[in-house]
C-alpha cells in the first residue's frame, strides 16, 4: 500500500445544453435582466492596434450550422499583452461572448487585432484568438484558436501550428482576410475538421 | 498569469462521442485534439468585479420578480469554488440557469407546455469571495422532457458556468439533486464514465444552512483543475 495523493478530482463537465442563452446570453433569450450583460465588448474604446471584425459559421458533421453554439473568446492585447498579465488600455478586457444567429447560425464579433505573445522556450508565438464552444451535444467545451491569414511569417514558425501533424490541417486554425474581416468557419467534424486543443 | 496546470484527466470527463445523448453525435469531433503545453493564453483569464455585478444577481427569487414571487419550492444553493489541490478560488465568476419550476425555460426556443412564471427569470450570476465560497437562492427547478428517445426526462438541475484565474479552467457543468430518481436514467449524465464523477454532480441537502420556516438549503462545491506547485521551465525538446 501507498499514501493516498489526496487530490480532489475536476468537477465533470455537462453540456451546455439548447438554453445556455439564459445564463449567459439572457438577450438573446428573449428577456433583459442584468445591468450590464457580459461578453459583448472585448477591447473597449481606447485600445490600439487595428479594428477587425471576426465572422463565420460552425458546422456539425453533416455540414448543418449548428445554430445553437456559443463562443468564448480570449485574446491579449495589440501589444500581446493579456488582461492580468501586464499593463493593458483601460476598459480593454480581452474576453468576449459570441453566439450564433438562431435562424442562420452566424456568429460575429467585433475586436482588435491582437499582438503576438511570448509562448515556450522564450519564443513569440502568432497572433492569435483563442475559442472555447459550447452547445447542445458538447459534452465538454472545445479548445482552439483562430490565426490570422495575413500573418504568414508567424504563423510558419508558431509552435502551436507547428505541432499540428499533417501541415494541411493547418489552415483550419487560420482565418481568411477581406477589408477588415475575417471569416472563421469551424468544423466540428467530418471533412475539414478544425483542430482542436487538449490545454 | 497562473502557474501551470494539472493536465485534465479526459477519462475522468466525459468522451465528446456519446452515442445515447444523440445531439453529441455528429458535434463530437472525430479527430484526437492536439494536447498542448501552456503558454500565457492558457494560464491567463478575465476577471470580473462589483463594478459589473451586483448583489441582487444572485437571487433568483427576486432578481426577475415582477408581481410577486415566483412559485415553487425555495432553496439556497452554496458550496465553495476549490481546486485539485483544495485550495479556495477567490473572487472568480459563477453563473447560473434552469427551467422554473414545471421545467420550462424563459427562452424563445423553449415550446414545452409547462406555463413560464412571470416572477421567474432563472438566471443568476456571483463571484466568490476570498475564501472561494458562493451562494445563490433560488426555486427548485423542475424535470423536463427533451427529444432524445421518445420518453426522456432530463433531472431537475441547475447548469453553472465557471471562470478560475486561468482560461484553461474554464469549466461549464450541470448541479443535480440529492435522491432525485431521473439521475441514473440520464444520457446526458450517462456521457460521463464514472460513477464518482457522476456523484459530484449531485448537491447534498444541507439542513445545516436551511432558513427554519423558509428556504431549503443544497451544497454544491465546485472542483477546477488544480496548479502545479513548482515550475521549472523545461529544455527544448531536441536541443
Amino acid at each position: 500500500m501507498v499514501q493516498s495523493l489526496n487530490y480532489l478530482k475536476e468537477t465533470a463537465s455537462q453540456t451546455a445544453g439548447p438554453y445556455v442563452h439564459i445564463g449567459l446570453a439572457p438577450g438573446a433569450a428573449g428577456f433583459d435582466i442584468y445591468r450590464k450583460e457580459l461578453g459583448h465588448d472585448i477591447a473597449g474604446p481606447n485600445a490600439k492596434g487595428e479594428r477587425i471584425t471576426v465572422t463565420g459559421i460552425v458546422y456539425d458533421g453533416i455540414g448543418a450550422p449548428i445554430k445553437d453554439i456559443l463562443i468564448e473568446t480570449w485574446q491579449a492585447n495589440a501589444d500581446g499583452v493579456y488582461p492580468g498579465a501586464g499593463d493593458v488600455e483601460e476598459g480593454f478586457v480581452g474576453w468576449g461572448r459570441a453566439i450564433s444567429d438562431f435562424d442562420t447560425g452566424r456568429f460575429t464579433f467585433e475586436t482588435v487585432k491582437p499582438g503576438r505573445v511570448m509562448g515556450r522556450n522564450g519564443k513569440l508565438m502568432a497572433p492569435h484568438i483563442s475559442l472555447w464552444l459550447v452547445a447542445r451535444g458538447i459534452n465538454l467545451g472545445l479548445s482552439t484558436r483562430m490565426y490570422f491569414s495575413d500573418e504568414a511569417d508567424a504563423n510558419a514558425e508558431d509552435q502551436v501550428l507547428n505541432l499540428v501533424g499533417p501541415p494541411e490541417r493547418r489552415s483550419t486554425m487560420i482565418a481568411s482576410r477581406d477589408g477588415s474581416t475575417y471569416t472563421f468557419d469551424i468544423r466540428v467534424q467530418g471533412d475539414n475538421e478544425t483542430v482542436f486543443l487538449d490545454v | 498569469m497562473t502557474a501551470e496546470l494539472f493536465q485534465r484527466d479526459r477519462v475522468w470527463q466525459p468522451p465528446a462521442y456519446t452515442p445515447n445523448y444523440k445531439s453529441s453525435v455528429n458535434r463530437s469531433p472525430n479527430l484526437a485534439p492536439l494536447s498542448l503545453e501552456m503558454t500565457q493564453s492558457e494560464l491567463t483569464a478575465p476577471r470580473f468585479g462589483h463594478d459589473v455585478i451586483d448583489p441582487i444577481d444572485c437571487d433568483l427569487i427576486r432578481n426577475y420578480a415582477k408581481t410577486g414571487d415566483p412559485i415553487g419550492e425555495r432553496i439556497i444553493v452554496h458550496g465553495r469554488v476549490l481546486d485539485e489541490n483544495g485550495r479556495p478560488v477567490p473572487h472568480t465568476l459563477v453563473e447560473v440557469w434552469q427551467a422554473n419550476a414545471g421545467g420550462r425555460y424563459r427562452h424563445k426556443n423553449d415550446t414545452y407546455f409547462a406555463p413560464i412564471d412571470p416572477n421567474f427569470g432563472g438566471c443568476g450570476r456571483v463571484l466568490s469571495d476570498a475564501e472561494g465560497r458562493y451562494m445563490f437562492r433560488t426555486i427548485k427547478p423542475g424535470a423536463y422532457p427533451f427529444r432524445n428517445w421518445i420518453n426522456s426526462w432530463r433531472p431537475a438541475h441547475i447548469h453553472i458556468s465557471v471562470f478560475g484565474p486561468a482560461f484553461a479552467q474554464r469549466l461549464i457543468t450541470q448541479m443535480y439533486f440529492e435522491g432525485d430518481p431521473l439521475i441514473p436514467k440520464c444520457a446526458i449524465i450517462n456521457a460521463i464514465p464514472d460513477q464518482r464523477a457522476i456523484d459530484g454532480l449531485v448537491a447534498a441537502l444541507d439542513l445545516n444552512e436551511t432558513i427554519p420556516l423558509d428556504t431549503i438549503a443544497y451544497k454544491f462545491d465546485i472542483v477546477l483543475r488544480g496548479q502545479r506547485s513548482t515550475f521549472f521551465e523545461n529544455r527544448p525538446e531536441g536541443n
